[in-house]
């Protein structure tokens, strides 16, 4: 029941928060505004899996914001000015991502340096490609792109279930199943419970290292894809700030940041209350939407302090 | 060649050196584990019991010498190779992972799976099946850092059997557990012996020593002492293998001094800490050297901890001056002016890039605050006066600390605690890891101070030297102060066969 008291918060804050909005504006019970929630939070809740998976291990990934714009300019870059296969320049940018991501954990592992510094690294040096490519907004206007946004599943009550937040449920699916019954899942919970005794007990910490940064890496390109699909173009300073949202809605999500314990369950419902916090205020209509940043740094430093209290009180009654 | 004895050597070491720079940690050391024994490896700090330890399981590699495991020449590389190699390692602080299941401790890097999935439910039952023959029926889902140390320990310890452990290696396991803890523990151990596992079993605890080993072997500065079987090895006599001292007319005789009279300026009733130190009776007048000795992890240093705050007492009551007084951290134990120079120099004592002088002012400067800094040119007097005063060999007094040697480290960090102008002076160690030229000084030093009229507390392992300062001697065994000693008891002698006796 401990174990899970963090994520049954969050999802107490979450129905809490819903209920307020709901006792506000009763339109929130409708399914369109709840497949919207899931349809613009996609991208957000596909790099969240990754970085929950970073962060259970005790390491950070601040690249992500970094590479889900690279990732949208390389596909503007290579469908509009190269003619090159919507679904090649996919697979080419998921396959470049994940090459990104294992050279960081290589880095990381091999020279014990900490995470911060290295995925630092990546988010200038992914930042910077960007410009290398273009220093222009491109915009993308394959026709693969329209037909993709047009799939979705009519709910009952006018809402549409569309493929981006079907691809979002999917991969948090598989990040739940990844984390809990794999054996890869059970190291990276080794790994940042105590690196020293994950070793000791034979866990392959090398390997491990660097499959979790490549798949954190090959999210967030995944993470572009879907984020290229909102704005249909391909922008150097799109996306800044993301990875500081991401490790927000992971924190949020009931993971301690110091490695070790939380879910991606968790990690999806941080994601839902970033997501309403800011259709709150867009049906408000007057407050400014820097209101939602306040109310996360709020909601952040207060789970910040309750996950403390509770380690604190589990330490106690051992 | 005759047989003598039905037993297998398991693991057979012979020759073992290993040398650190300035240390020979061991040298030429010998060591037999037969199948199916449990084996004491006994020794003072400095004995190079964790060294033999650490290069049977790879942390070190060996200078010279062979390991023979079942006949076979092995090096592990490291922990898990040792594992791998049939040797497991229990330690004090359990090396397991308190965020994962017990199950998942148990089965990490082998859980059962299929189609890429690890079967959970079959995971947890093999586990909950393993833990049941070690009499352990708890929730194997549970997260292991919801459990004891004990049930903690015994889940290492059944990892590495399941893992085919021939040898198990027990470090200091019982530190902190209780008696009925420890009786689980014991029970496990026989049984496991039954199954043929040769078990070296670590401890400070004589009287574990005696209830569970088979043979004892005692090593003293990196040196093999001596194998035993323990029956055959009376307590005193293991007292005297591990201090090295036999039981001799007094070599060293003592000023005898008068009693020391007067009322205590400190003193402690049922003063104790579960685990750490049994409830305790203890004072100390002006003028008087109070000695604690016992052997490593008697609980010498726990007092100490005590009586400065560093830990905080679950019973009892301090006094000084008769009055009670509250100590509930060291920064109330430097108000009620005592001092403390720590065991652990390097670590808990100096500030080592820090100069002589700023180390010297340290304590006066905690004591005022940080807002009412110490003037430079008073700073400066203070640091020279002492200097001078106890005679630290130093160019100056902005030398960096930790290039002194550790003769002179100690003299400032007693000069730290003098300037404090002190009335209760706790001393642990002070002499260890010094040459012999500043030991002589460092002693005449706690004999000055006391005729000062400082009350002092002093812990040393060195029994003639505690004898030859202290007006009265406490004598700690497993944790509590068995006996008093003064007058003319106070000797090296009583003092060891104290610590060897035993109820």
């Amino acid at each position: 029941m401990r174990r899970h008291l963090p994520v049954l918060i969050t999802l107490a804050v979450f129905i809490a928060g819903y209920l307020i909005c709901l006792a506000q504006f009763p339109s929130f019970a409708s399914t369109r505004v709840i497949g919207n929630l899931l349809t613009d939070n996609a991208f957000l809740g596909i790099v969240a899996v990754g970085m929950t998976f970073v962060i259970l291990s005790g390491g950070i990934d601040l690249s992500v914001g970094s590479v889900i714009a690279f990732t949208g300019v390389f596909l503007a870059v290579t469908i509009e000015q190269h003619g090159l296969n919507t679904y090649v320049a996919f697979v080419l940018i998921l396959g470049l991502a994940a090459l990104f991501g294992a050279a960081m954990g290589f880095l990381i592992h091999t020279f014990q340096i900490p995470a911060f510094i290295v995925t630092l690294a990546g988010m200038f040096l992914a930042r910077g490609l960007c410009f290398v490519l273009t220093t222009d907004s491109i915009p993308i206007n394959a026709p693969a792109y329209g037909q993709i946004t047009d799939i979705a599943f009519s709910l009952p009550g006018g809402g549409r279930l569309t493929f981006i937040a079907l691809t979002m449920l999917v991969v948090v699916a598989i990040g739940v199943v990844l984390a809990h019954f794999t054996r890869f899942g059970a190291n990276v919970y080794a790994l940042g419970g105590n690196r020293t005794s994950a070793e000791l007990m034979g866990v392959p910490v090398g390997k491990t290292t660097v499959r979790i940064y490549m798949l954190s890496s090959f999210l967030a390109a995944l993470a572009g894809i879907v984020f290229s699909f909102y704005t249909s173009a391909g922008y150097s300073l799109a996306a800044t700030g993301v990875e500081l949202d991401t490790i927000a809605a992971v924190v949020i999500g009931g993971t301690l940041l110091t490695g070790g314990s939380g879910t991606i369950i968790g990690t999806l419902v941080g994601v839902l209350i970033q997501g309403l916090i800011q259709t709150y205020i867009t049906f408000e209509g007057t407050l400014s939407s820097w209101w939602t940043k306040i109310a996360i740094g709020a909601l952040l430093f207060a789970f910040i302090v309750l996950q403390r209290g509770l380690s604190a009180a589990s330490i106690r009654t051992r | 060649m005759p047989l003598l004895d039905e037993r297998s050597d398991l693991l057979e070491i012979k020759g073992l050196t290993k040398g650190f720079p300035g240390v020979q940690a061991l040298d030429q050391v010998d060591f037999t584990l037969y199948a199916g024994e449990i084996h004491g490896l006994l020794g003072e700090n400095g004995a190079g019991k964790s060294t033999l330890i650490k290069v049977l399981t790879g942390v070190f590699k060996r200078d010279g010498g062979t390991i023979r495991l079942d006949g076979l020449d092995i090096e592990a590389r490291d922990p898990a190779d040792a594992l791998a190699l049939g040797i497991g390692t229990v330690y004090q602080e359990v090396n397991l992972l308190p965020n994962l299941s017990v199950a998942e401790n148990l089965f990490i890097g082998r859980q059962p799976h299929r189609f890429g999935l690890v079967r959970t439910g079959e995971m947890r039952r093999r586990a909950a099946e393993i833990l049941t023959a070690y009499g352990l029926d708890i929730n194997v889902a549970d997260p292991l850092g919801s459990f004891s140390v004990a049930v903690q320990q015994i889940v290492a310890i059944a990892r590495a059997v399941d893992l085919s452990a021939k040898v198990l290696i027990l470090d200091e396991p019982t530190a902190s557990l209780d008696a009925q803890e420890v009786e689980t523990l014991f029970r496990i151990l026989r049984d496991l012996k039954t199954q043929g596992i040769g078990i070296v079993f670590v401890t400070h605890f004589l009287d574990q020593v005696y209830a569970v080993c088979d043979r004892i072997t005692v090593l003293r500065n990196g040196r093999l002492v001596g194998s035993r079987p323990t029956s055959a090895l009376p307590r005193i006599e293991l007292v005297s293998m591990m201090l090295g001292r036999e039981l001799a007319e007094e070599a060293l005789h003592r000023n005898q001094r008068p009693a020391v009279t007067g009322n205590p300026v400190v003193s402690f009733k049922d003063y104790g800490r579960r685990r750490l130190v049994e409830p305790f009776n203890l004072e100390v007048r002006p003028g008087e050297v109070v000695g604690l000795a016992g052997l490593l992890g008697s609980g010498r240093t726990e007092t100490a901890k005590l009586v400065f705050g560093i830990e905080k007492a679950e019973t009892g009551q301090a006094f000084v001056d008769g009055k009670p007084v509250r100590i509930a951290s060291p920064r109330d134990a430097s108000r009620l002016k005592f001092g403390f120079t720590p065991e652990d120099r390097k670590t808990e004592g100096i500030v080592a890039e820090l100069s002589i002088r700023e180390n010297i002012i340290l304590a006066l400067q905690a004591q005022r605050g940080w807002l009412h800094l110490l003037p430079r040119r008073k700073q400066e007097e203070i640091a020279n006066r002492f200097i001078k005063l106890l005679d630290i060999r130093t160019p100056d007094a902005e030398k960096p600390i930790g290039l002194l040697s550790g003769g002179n480290q100690q003299k400032a960090l007693l000069a730290r605690w003098l300037a404090t102008e002190p009335r209760f002076l706790i001393l642990d160690e002070p002499t260890r890891g010094i040459d012999v030229g500043a030991h002589a000084e460092i002693i005449r030093l706690i004999e000055r101070l006391c005729e000062d009229g400082l009350a002092l507390l002093v812990i040393s392992s060195e029994l003639e030297e505690i004898a030859s300062y202290s007006d009265r001697v406490v004598v700690l065994r497993d944790r509590k102060h068995v006996r008093e000693l003064s007058g003319a008891e106070v000797s090296a002698n009583t003092i060891m066969t104290t610590i060897a006796s035993h109820q």
